[in-house]
């Protein structure tokens, strides 16, 4: 494993830590919302440079990890179906459905591919129009906009082959509901720096002041980590609840004004599901009226849905930040990367894998919040 | 899912009717939209998600993010050039990655 200490940026990075320590005055909870920087945290060794008075708790920002269960189900159904070319990124591919997964259900028969882009899915649509090309349209605010232009481009050109299954999600709404949540122990946010890059952050002010939070905007390499975390306690510190953009580099306060017009137009938010949350009102986004030709739910009758989740897993509580991963019983044993239960362990950016391959079989002593 | 690469501008071309680029990622080239970047020109750096670029970038932020993707050995990954063995399911079946 490569810790942090052993790049270039060490010597920054022991600097931003011991900054960290000697502004922390009491016990801290700060949830980073997005995988990736769950990821990057426990990858580079970031927790264990943290004073015992700061916990991290990992949030729900991994998109794949929290794509509900009977989506899964209609993906596995609707890529089983004759005629049909599925395509998803590859992520995708392992999340245990409530009997198999797509990589099941590709060696059972069905043309399943893995593509880098929607635009890819596109492609396929205009070579092969003799079948309906499906593309599964999951993720968080930075992807919907390749999404989003790979469904306008199909509507542009009448390639009526080509659809889309939309389980899109969207940060603010989880912040809202996090805070609004019983039992809350968080006390504030890094917010993830490339949903930012497309959304910019004018929608976080009135979180930040309704919920008495900080949030700050953050990347996801090591020292941007450690940054955001620094400026997140300064605030906490200070009672500062304010929004604070650590990632001023690639994100702006308006964001990209191109893909947001372009996500008005080919999106309307909706309620939606989050996989072992449960429902968030206005958390996602389906497609619009003017796109719902190209929506696959409306395209393909995959009769009704019965989803079985697993008894064993926790991985509702790990994305609440409820547990860790590592206090999960079935954690390393029954549930391994090459054995999941639950798709936190599935995925590049699920917490229980990220546990897993960085070693945390062990949950850190931590002071008591509050 | 919510990481992106930083790359160079080398090339700008229309296909489909829509604003494409070829950007250069420390060695590795790709073709990406650049629908969300309407002014971009070549020689701008811009981070990409998903065959998408999303942003600009500085040249120098752009180069050292790339060296630490290098150091972490996430480059390729991050760029969809996964190989079938590393999409491999639990069970033993693979999956074949369509060429961007």
């Amino acid at each position: 494993m490569k810790y942090l200490a052993e790049f270039r940026d060490g010597d920054i990075a022991q600097k931003l830590a011991a900054d960290i320590r000697a502004i922390t005055t009491r016990p801290w909870a700060i949830m980073e919302v997005c995988g990736g920087q769950t990821h990057s945290i426990l990858r580079n060794g970031i927790d264990q440079l943290l004073p015992p008075e700061v916990e991290l708790i990992h949030g729900p920002g991994c998109p794949v990890c929290v794509t509900p269960l009977d989506m899964i189900d209609k993906a596995l159904a609707i890529a089983a179906l004759p005629g049909v070319i599925f395509t998803s990124f590859g992520d995708m591919l392992r999340v245990p459905g409530s009997e198999k997964d797509l990589f099941r259900v590709k060696s059972e028969g069905g043309d399943v591919r893995i593509v880098y882009s929607p635009l890819d899915a596109v492609q396929i649509a205009r070579e092969n129009p003799a079948k309906q090309v499906v593309f599964f349209g999951i993720g968080f605010e930075t992807t919907a906009p390749a999404n989003a232009m790979a469904v306008h481009l199909a509507k542009r050109e009448g390639l009526g082959n080509f659809s889309m299954l939309v389980s899109h999600v969207l940060v603010p709404p989880a912040i809202d509901a996090i805070m609004s949540a019983p039992g809350n122990r968080v006390q504030a946010f890094l917010a993830a720096g490339h949903v930012c890059s497309v959304m910019g952050f004018w929608q976080y002010p009135p979180l930040a002041t309704r919920h008495a939070v900080p949030i700050v905007i953050t990347g996801f390499e090591p020292l941007d980590v450690l940054e955001g975390i620094r400026r997140t306690v300064q605030c906490l510190e200070t009672a500062d609840y304010r929004v604070d953009n650590a990632y001023a580099r690639v994100v702006t306060f308006d964001g990209n004004a191109p893909a947001q017009a372009l996500l008005a137009e080919v999106f309307t938010v909706t309620d939606r599901a989050w996989r072992g949350i449960g429902v968030i009102p206005a958390s996602g986004w389906r497609l619009s009226d003017a796109y719902a030709d190209y929506d696959a739910e409306h395209r393909f009758d995959v009769g009704a849905i019965r989803t079985v989740e697993s008894a064993l897993c926790r991985a509702g509580e790990v994305l609440q930040g409820s547990i860790k991963p590592s206090q999960c019983e079935a954690f390393g044993t029954q549930c391994t990367p090459r054995t999941p239960l639950g798709a936190t362990m599935v995925s590049s950016e699920g917490a229980c894998a990220a546990y897993f391959n960085y070693g945390r079989f062990h949950t850190l002593e931590r002071a008591t919040v509050g | 899912m919510c990481l992106a690469v930083p790359g160079q501008i080398v090339d700008i071309f229309e296909a489909h009717g829509t604003r494409m680029a070829k950007l250069d990622f420390g060695g590795i080239q790709k073709q990406v939209c650049l629908a969300y970047l309407p002014d971009a020109v070549v020689g701008d750096y811009a981070i990409v998600h998903v065959g998408f670029a999303i942003s600009r970038i500085d040249e120098a932020s752009a180069q050292e993010t790339l060296r630490q993707f290098r150091e972490l050995g996430i480059l390729e990954e991050e760029l969809g050039e996964a190989t079938p063995e590393q999409y491999a399911a639990p069970h033993g079946e693979s999956c074949d990655v369509v060429a961007p």
